[in-house]
């Protein structure tokens, strides 16, 4: 049996419970500047990729993480699928070997690459991008140049994403159904970059646990608070 | 809104089962999937042409599948992109070992869904190239937007790439000639009324009696301009003046035209529109070669149209006036 699959497979179930949980909040983000379907849309992917996952006899991380994204990329329909699932079976291989600090950073990188290969868009275009490349670079910051441990690599990282959410909200959208909206897209809190915090959120929650450390205040079932106004 | 479906989920399902029925000769279905290819292919040495999007435009895409023109299509649901797993089985049923031509809409779904499906593709040792249509001259090209959306032109792309691949072109060859379709066509659209999607049942967009909306898409998203209800004659004026200011023509150059119904317009309608379109070509000094009027590409019950203008050289000529036969495209 491998524990780094179980991790693995135990992230995928809480991801599953999470946006379940915030599937209304995440519509109602869309529903401002999108079609409304990013809420429901990703609780049917990810409650059908925790189903496909659970049905895996014995897997490994890679196999894991693989299933997920292709589960994604099927059932989450728009561009959510490619970006969120497409990334994932691409990204999946760099977890072959299990999961290590080295491995988990490039296989943070290549998911990252892929997101903003795909969607085409950088930082600052009011997109998942804006969550997920400041998660990205702190975690591997945090590992190859301050030595963290993965898990206190991991924290500071979903901190990072955090403050990339609040980012999407005053500055104009340049990519995704938000950038039709112009500058009436400024205002508004990106729901790719919402619904990337809470994954990352429930990865931190399931390294927690395997790693057997105390919960943190993360896992609970509730957003962050984000200003919808600067302050 | 009165609908005649039966389960609003279902609708995509059993179109295309009812096609495939109508055309079993010619149509057949990938198990499990939404894919459509035709039903003796995929054609040996032959490049394969495969297209797809959301559904609610027919006869695109599948309609065009035949001698000629497209190898298959994937039908994603009602204005939605097809997944990357449909797309790659889609390429995958389409390959004879020389290749896959994929031509996309340029809406964001699409390209990464099928990007997506090609890398997976390609990760499996097939050839695949795109061509990426925008021929929407309504919306504008900028870094604020994600560029201009694929409508009716498409078809032609579709026409040509597939003439060339079945007259034995490699790849790039087909890719080349798809492009170049795309380097020459302009469409713009509008519409009289919004249209009523099966899952929504409501129209999308209200407009009033007395407006009518330019500039729109083909997924009952609003246009760029909203005015009072103008004649046909206004209305072809303002849509053809667009699209020929777009392609930036000198006069003397053959064109084809075409006046396409959304979908709830009567044929007597577009033959009078295009009565008007074929005197303004006369007057800009341009020859119509060829003048399709028809529903190409529509979008569900929109009443309304689109003109598409295409630039033409003798090799455009050759392969738009080729030989096709598909249930939505004869051409002896």
């Amino acid at each position: 049996m491998s524990e780094d699959g179980v991790a693995a497979a135990a992230a995928v179930e809480r991801v599953a419970t999470r946006i379940e949980a915030e599937r209304d909040h995440l519509t109602e983000l869309d529903s401002a500047i999108g079609d409304a379907d990013h809420g429901g849309n990703m609780a049917r992917g990810w409650a059908e990729a925790a189903d496909a996952v659970a049905e895996l006899d014995d897997p490994d991380a890679a196999t894991v993480v693989k299933t997920t994204g292709k589960t994604l990329m099927a059932e989450v329909g728009g561009a959510s699928g490619p970006l969120f699932g497409g990334s994932l079976v691409f990204a999946a291989a760099e977890l072959d070997d299990g999961i290590t600090a080295e491995s988990a950073v490039a296989f943070a990188e290549t998911y990252l690459e892929k997101v903003t290969d795909r969607g085409d868009a950088r930082v600052g275009d009011q997109t998942m991008v804006d969550a997920l490349t400041p998660a990205v670079h702190t975690f591997k910051k945090s590992i190859e140049v301050d030595e963290l441990s993965p898990l206190d690599a991991l924290a500071k990282a979903v901190a990072a994403a955090e403050r990339g959410v609040a980012y999407t909200v005053p500055i104009r959208a340049s990519k995704g159904r938000a950038s039709y909206l112009g500058w009436r897209s400024v205002g508004h809190q990106d729901p790719g970059a919402t619904s990337t915090l809470f994954i990352l959120e429930e990865l931190l929650a399931a390294a927690e646990t395997a790693l057997n450390t105390t919960a943190p205040e993360s896992a609970d079932a509730t957003s962050p608070t984000i200003p919808d106004e600067e302050a | 809104m009165k609908k005649l479906i039966n389960d609003p989920d279902d609708v995509v399902d059993e179109m295309l089962e009812g096609m495939v029925a109508a055309h079993p000769d010619r149509l057949r279905r990938l198990p499990d999937t939404q894919v459509v290819v035709r039903d003796d292919g995929p054609l040996d040495d032959k490049v394969g042409v495969v297209s797809g999007g959301g559904s609610g435009h027919e006869p695109t895409h599948a309609g065009y599948i035949g001698d000629g023109m497209l190898d298959g299509a994937a039908a994603g649901d009602v204005f939605s992109s097809p997944t990357a797993d449909e797309f790659e089985a889609l390429i995958d049923a389409c390959d004879a070992g020389e290749g896959v031509l994929a031509v996309i809409k340029n809406y964001e779904g699409d390209v990464m869904n099928f990007e997506t499906a090609i890398e997976l593709a390609e990760m499996e040792g097939v050839d695949v190239e795109t061509v990426v249509v925008d021929d929407d001259v309504a919306v504008e090209d900028s870094l604020y937007t994600s560029g201009r959306r694929g409508v009716c032109g498409t078809i032609l792309v579709h026409k040509a790439a597939g003439a060339k691949a079945a007259a034995g072109a490699d790849l790039d060859e087909v890719r080349r000639v798809a492009q170049k379709v795309v380097d020459n066509v302009g469409t713009m659209g509008m519409a009289l009324t919004s249209c009523v999607t099966p899952e929504k049942g409501e129209p999308t967009f209200d407009l009033g009696e007395d407006e009518i909306e330019l500039g729109i898409g083909i997924h009952g998203e609003p246009g760029t301009e909203r005015t009072d209800v103008m004649s046909a004659d206004e209305v072809t004026d303002a849509l053809t003046e667009s699209v020929l200011e777009d392609l930036d023509v000198d006069g003397g150059e053959e064109v084809l035209t075409i006046v396409n119904g959304m979908g709830g317009t009567p044929q007597m309608e577009l033959f009078v529109v295009n009565r008007r379109l074929q005197a303004l070509v006369d007057e800009h000094g341009l020859e119509t070669w060829d003048a399709w009027v028809g529903d190409y590409m529509t979008s569900l019950d929109m009443a309304g149209c689109s003109i598409t203008v295409c630039v033409l050289d003798d090799e455009l000529k050759e392969l738009l006036g080729a030989p096709a036969d598909t249930p939505g495209l004869k051409r002896q």
